[in-house]
């Protein structure tokens, strides 16, 4: 069942809420900004694709000279 | 949960007045002091020799300055009894009731937690180690021990003040260097002669709290040498990191003017006896006081001055 504010201390709180809620929101945006800029730093990355990737490979002698 | 129970379980007694505001919560966290730190941490992160993200020089910052409101909110949990006491800080949260002495404890441990995790994954583990020292510091070693056991309480405990630009130093660079050190002691000398003005004129606020302050334990007359002491010790200690790496021509003109004026002031201060004060209203310790605030804001905006010419190779050293 749905809670429905219907008391005064719901108005009351609302500016604390509201204020948490902002909080929240931003905690969020943060995290993944340095998410972001953290990957970015990382450098370049393959991703697994389930396909061989023979610059992986070990060098083998007498191949590629 | 249905509305029945959810009405069930509020007090209806509760009167408007103590209702705590979101306000109430962020002076909590002591913002001026924040400025205070979000300022000098966010110095000591760009004058070190390693450039930084910008996102991860905000995050960092941030989580830095609620670090400090974190050790903000311990305090003022600890400390409501004399804070109740003291007209400068009757009004805080706490005292006022406003906010519950157990919030204010969760809030302070929570944000403690989170920043310190926060600060470690925004830039390295050893300066969140420092900031969770810092917090430790602070609400620990100075509050609940040094500030009610000693006179020396605001020189050591003034080591909490000073953290954080070495914080933002070691957040760029990983390492704790020179630099670093001379941040931290410029702020740590700067602390005693900065309270002990704002103590002299607060008269009995601290002796009815029972907190030893210098002018309580020791007389107004003794806090007076005691500034003068201190202010020359800092204005040796400021002058000379002109000389570093991290200072520069706009940083040591600085250093020269704000220290003859402190001096000046100090001078002013020790020369005063407290019938001449209280004949002015203290107008020599409030105006040094209020010096102090600028004084400190002068030199580390010069080192963000010097940096910054640095950036652009106006200044290339004084080798």
């Amino acid at each position: 069942m749905t809670i429905r504010a219907t008391h005064e201390l719901h108005a009351r709180r609302r500016g604390r809420n509201v204020g948490v809620a902002v909080l929240l929101a931003a905690f969020a945006a943060i995290v993944f900004g340095l998410s972001v800029v953290k990957v970015q730093q990382t450098g370049g990355i393959e991703g697994f694709d389930h396909v061989l990737r023979p610059e992986m490979l070990p060098p083998q002698e007498g191949v590629g000279q | 949960m249905t509305d029945a129970s959810l009405h069930q379980s509020i007090p209806r007694e509760i009167p408007r007045e103590a209702e705590p505001s979101f306000r109430d919560y962020v002076d909590l966290l002591k913002p001026r002091v924040m400025s205070l730190v979000v300022f000098t941490a966010l110095v000591g992160m760009l004058v070190a020799p390693v450039p930084v993200h910008p996102f991860l020089v905000f995050t960092a910052i941030l989580f830095i300055a609620i670090g400090a409101g974190a050790s903000g909110a311990l305090n003022m949990w600890w400390d409501a009894d004399i804070d109740e006491v003291m007209r400068r800080t009757a009004k805080r949260p706490v005292p006022a009731g406003r906010v519950a002495p157990g919030e204010a404890l969760a809030l302070g441990l929570g944000l403690s937690l989170i920043s310190v995790m926060m600060l470690a994954l925004a830039a390295n583990l050893a300066a969140a180690a420092l900031l969770a020292f810092t917090i430790f510091f602070y609400a620990v070693i100075y509050t609940m021990w040094l500030k009610r056991s000693t006179p020396q309480n605001i020189v050591i405990g003034g080591a909490a003040g000073a953290f954080p630009p070495m914080i933002g130093w070691v957040a760029a660079t990983g390492t704790v260097s020179l630099e670093a050190v001379l941040m931290f002691a410029l702020i740590f000398m700067w602390t005693p002669p900065h309270f002990w003005a704002l103590a002299l004129f607060m008269k009995d606020d601290y002796s009815k709290a029972g907190v030893p302050m210098l002018t309580v334990t020791h007389g107004h007359d003794a806090t007076r040498t005691h500034i003068l002491v201190y202010t020359v010790a800092l204005a040796a200690l400021a002058v000379g990191i002109a000389f570093t790496s991290i200072g520069g021509p706009v940083y040591l003109a600085t250093a020269l003017a704000c220290n003859a004026l402190f001096l000046r002031g100090a001078w002013a201060i020790r020369k005063r006896t407290t019938t001449d004060a209280e004949e002015d209203g203290y107008a020599t310790e409030k105006r040094v006081f209020r010096l102090s605030l600028t004084y400190l804001f002068l030199h580390f905006g010069a080192l963000l001055v010097d940096a910054t010419l640095k950036s652009f190779g106006i200044w290339g050293g004084w080798t």
